[in-house]
């Protein structure tokens, strides 16, 4: 049916004709416009941690191993390993007929470089660098890791698909420094970035890049699996007001929405034109983290008697509403549902909260009254509620505090100062991690005990980074599941934060739109109706 | 009058120079770390330092300030920390939409907002001045996003007759590009036009009141040849300024505007610049719409000569 829009622009017709609906040249079968949860500021995917620059790099970059929905790592670009020498030499195979967007042929020195780059960044990356003796390449497809010691997380290490993820960019731009941005997108996945329609303000465009060679075997699960790209183009238009994204997602002006809030998910279900789904199974963990080095919080004991007073589904009812289905409590220190979490403890996070106990629990430890200071990110509203609840939780039990609220740019700043909270520190903040940052001890960076070099906060945990060099060497799941029980026993005694729960961010598209991916926003077996 | 114009022209470089000033010490005392932004949530603080290094963040505010005027003079307003484009082609890229909804809400305004003054000052104390007057208090009264949103839901949603978002060039045919700046120009210009309309209708009654006016009058000039001809010409100084100081309120509006309707302009430019910190961006778009305001200003002086003879520089 022809919409009533279309009709003025035929009794406009003595004008010049209109170009396709909306922005640009959107309107054919096979281009998708997306839109991100935020505006793609940087494309290097190892100069920023931002995970829509994460979503830019699955796009136009390939993964030798790539993380299926069991979690596990698959070859992708690899066809294969050999494990040799009690683990101590493994062998990668490439895939044959592996190409980068410039036509040059994808090359084991590629892979090696891009490996250091990303390993310069990455903290599972840079424990994989201090085993290794040498990596090299000594054929076009193969190579060669000599490990001083045996490495189990290898492959789990260049699949995870935390940021930094380890993709593979051809030499010359591995090169660059990994504070530097590379100085062009050369990629290696099915989608190529068009830098040309790189536009400040204007859509960032991905099209299909014909020579991708997908794997031949397996199913599309997450990020392993054949990636056959069916889409030509993938705009991503970047709304920054989410009652005209909803009104643009309904109008059919914008086919995917990543984030819609949680306020609109009533209006969008309520359309029979759009799909309102959970992609990612393990959701967003809030945290109320710490700071170590300064009173009153540089206590354990009453870091630790704060988890008897933490209400996970009165923290998630503040994020996401009363909606049941988008929230679980009772959460440790790993994302539910995933292969490390575990129950160990979560007894202190659950059932009735006694904050009489906590009360004399944190008197008992020697609180003197201190003021407590908060920093909220008043720009982000699931942070602002989680910081007003986490307010409302040390009133309770007795804490004098002080919120400072500012824009999230400010509050970063801040939170990365060492000073007093008079003088400018701070005790405590809000943050929301993705469950897959939670997966386990390489990635979760608020597990580090590593003092003033660990995650904002700075604690110093020498027994959790003894447990977390023990989850490294695991030979297995068992073990890894063993090792998990002790760290989350370790984490609920040190208490470097407080788990405050996980939600489940929805994600909307148009009924036309099949194939679409568990995990992440992926583009590659997305078809258009 | 060459003379004042070129003097005027030349005052505008202490204007910048405070401005500059001013906003360069402003964005360094205010809080916010680019840095951070850019190296994202699961940044470790040894990331954050090497990248604030590495833009040279990290560096005095005598020095960073020195560079950053030595490239102003050499005409370089620098690169964007997030998009490493420089500032001077991202406000080229963005230019258009913004000018674009300007001149449409200016033209909208004017040509609604004017008669609307002149109508309710010629029938002052019937409907029709109290219609008008209704109308310019609640545009002051409503925020221009509430009456964005209104629009987009009627004329987009509901109605299906407008884009409830985006911005077509220009280049792209008349029709596209008008069609997604009508809701916008009506949303921003709504304010504007109260202004415009009540300044109108002050100005007028005034005018109507003059000793000339009464001789029209008995000379048996007609009500239009009144109204139009006589009065609104002499009632044009004030109209113009308005006009003018408006050009600041649209400068203003734009920024929220073109976020309610993804219009990909200045204002956008800005707003994004200011949450992440992109000094630079920020610095240069601040700068341009000084720039402009101080030019606006100039071309509103030299305008009163045509409508006020009197008037010399």
């Amino acid at each position: 049916m022809m919409q009533r829009r279309h009709l003025l622009a035929v009794a406009a017709a003595a004008l010049p004709a209109r170009a396709a609906l909306g922005q640009g040249t959107s309107g054919a079968a096979r281009v998708l416009r997306f839109v991100p949860q935020a505006d793609l500021a940087g494309l290097d995917p190892l100069v920023t941690t931002a995970t829509v620059t994460r979503h830019h790099g699955f796009a136009v970059w390939d993964t030798l191993y790539g993380l299926n929905q069991d979690y596990a790592a698959e070859p992708q670009m690899a066809s294969g390993h050999a494990i040799d020498q009690d683990g101590r030499r493994i062998t990668i195979r490439l895939r044959q007929g592996l190409r980068f967007h410039d036509g040059e042929p994808v090359r084991a020195e590629d892979c090696v470089a891009s490996i250091r780059r990303w390993a310069a960044r990455d903290p599972m990356g840079q424990v994989l660098m201090a085993r290794t003796e040498e990596i090299s390449a000594p054929d076009d497809r193969s190579i060669v890791f000599r490990l001083r010691r045996p490495f189990p997380r290898l492959f789990d290490a260049l699949a995870k698909v935390t940021p930094p993820v380890c993709f593979i960019m051809p030499a010359r731009l591995a090169a660059t420094p990994p504070t530097e941005a590379v100085a062009e997108i050369v990629g290696s996945g099915p989608f190529r970035f068009l830098p040309a329609e790189r536009q400040a303000g204007r859509p960032a465009v991905y099209e299909r890049f014909a020579r991708y060679s997908p794997r031949e075997e397996g199913t599309p699960s997450w990020t392993a699996g054949p990636k056959r790209a069916h889409l030509d183009r993938v705009e991503w238009h970047v709304l920054p007001d989410v009652g005209t994204t909803a009104d643009a997602l309904l109008a059919g002006e914008v086919e995917w929405w990543e984030n819609p809030s949680a306020d609109r998910h009533a209006a969008l279900r309520a359309s029979r034109s759009l799909v309102l789904e959970v992609l990612d199974p393990t959701g967003y963990v809030g945290m109320a983290r710490f700071n170590h080095l300064h009173p009153p919080f540089d206590r354990p004991a009453i870091r630790r008697a704060l988890l008897g007073a933490v209400d996970q589904a009165e923290f998630m009812r503040a994020v996401v509403g009363a909606d049941r289905s988008l929230l679980r409590d009772g959460v440790g220190v790993f994302a539910p549902g995933t292969p490390l979490a575990n129950d160990e403890g979560v007894a202190a996070l659950a059932g009735a909260r006694d904050l009489d106990r906590v009360k004399r629990e944190i008197a008992e430890a020697g609180y003197g009254g201190e003021k407590v200071v908060l920093l909220a990110a008043t720009d982000f509203p699931t942070l602002a509620a989680l910081a007003e609840t986490g307010a409302g939780m040390l009133r309770r039990v007795g804490f004098e505090v002080e919120i400072v609220g500012d824009a999230w740019a400010a509050i970063v700043r801040r939170r990365a100062s060492r000073e007093p909270p008079a003088a400018g520190g701070w005790n405590m903040f809000f943050t929301i991690w993705s469950g897959l940052d939670l997966l386990n001890p390489g990635v979760h960076q608020a597990l580090r005990g590593t003092g003033e070099r660990a995650w904002f906060g700075w604690p110093t945990m020498p027994r959790m980074e003894d447990l977390r060099g023990e989850w490294f060497d695991a030979p297995d799941d068992a073990a890894q599941q063993r090792v998990a029980r002790a760290i989350q026993a370790e984490a609920l005694r040190e208490a470097p934060f407080l788990p405050l729960g996980q939600h489940f961010q929805a994600t909307a598209y148009r009924r036309g739109i099949t194939g679409v991916l568990k995990g992440l926003p992926l583009f590659w077996n997305v078809q258009r109706a | 009058m060459f003379a004042y114009v070129v003097r005027r022209v030349l005052a505008t470089i202490p204007v910048m120079a405070i401005v500059a000033l001013f906003v360069f010490s402003l964005l360094y005392i205010a809080p916010g770390d680019p840095a951070a932004v850019i190296a994202g949530d699961q940044a470790t603080p040894e990331d954050v330092e090497r990248i604030r290094a590495s833009l040279g963040l990290d560096r005095p505010y005598l020095v960073r300030f020195g560079a950053w005027v030595f490239d102003i003079a050499r005409g370089d307003l620098g690169v964007s920390i997030f998009t490493n484009l420089p500032v001077s082609t991202m406000i080229r890229q963005r230019i258009e939409p913004t000018l674009s909804l300007m001149v449409v809400t200016l033209i909208l305004a004017v040509s609604v907002a004017v008669p609307m003054g002149v109508v309710a000052a010629w029938k002052v104390g019937t409907w029709i001045d109290k219609f008008v007057m209704g109308f310019a208090v609640l545009g002051f009264s409503v925020p221009v996003f509430v009456v964005g949103y209104l629009l987009a839901y009627t004329f987009a949603l509901e109605l299906d007759w407008l884009p409830v978002q985006g911005y077509t060039a220009f280049s792209q045919g008349l029709w596209p590009w008008l069609e997604n700046l009508i809701l916008p120009a009506i949303a921003l210009g709504t304010v504007y036009i109260a202004l415009i309309a009540r300044i109108t209708r002050a100005t007028m009654l005034e005018v109507l009141q003059q000793d000339y006016i009464r001789t029209a009058r008995a000379k048996g000039a007609g009500q239009r040849s009144i109204l139009f001809l006589h009065a609104l010409k002499n009632a044009a100084v004030p109209i113009v300024t308005v006009i003018g100081i408006g050009i600041a309120l649209l400068i203003g509006g734009a920024v929220v505007t073109e976020s309610v309707f993804a219009i990909p302009g200045l204002g956008r430019l800005t707003v994004d610049a200011i949450l992440r910190r992109d000094y630079p961006v920020i610095q240069g778009v601040v700068l341009l719409f000084s720039f402009v305001y101080v030019l606006v200003n100039l071309v509103i002086d030299l305008l009163y000569t045509l409508f006020d003879p009197r008037i010399r520089y």
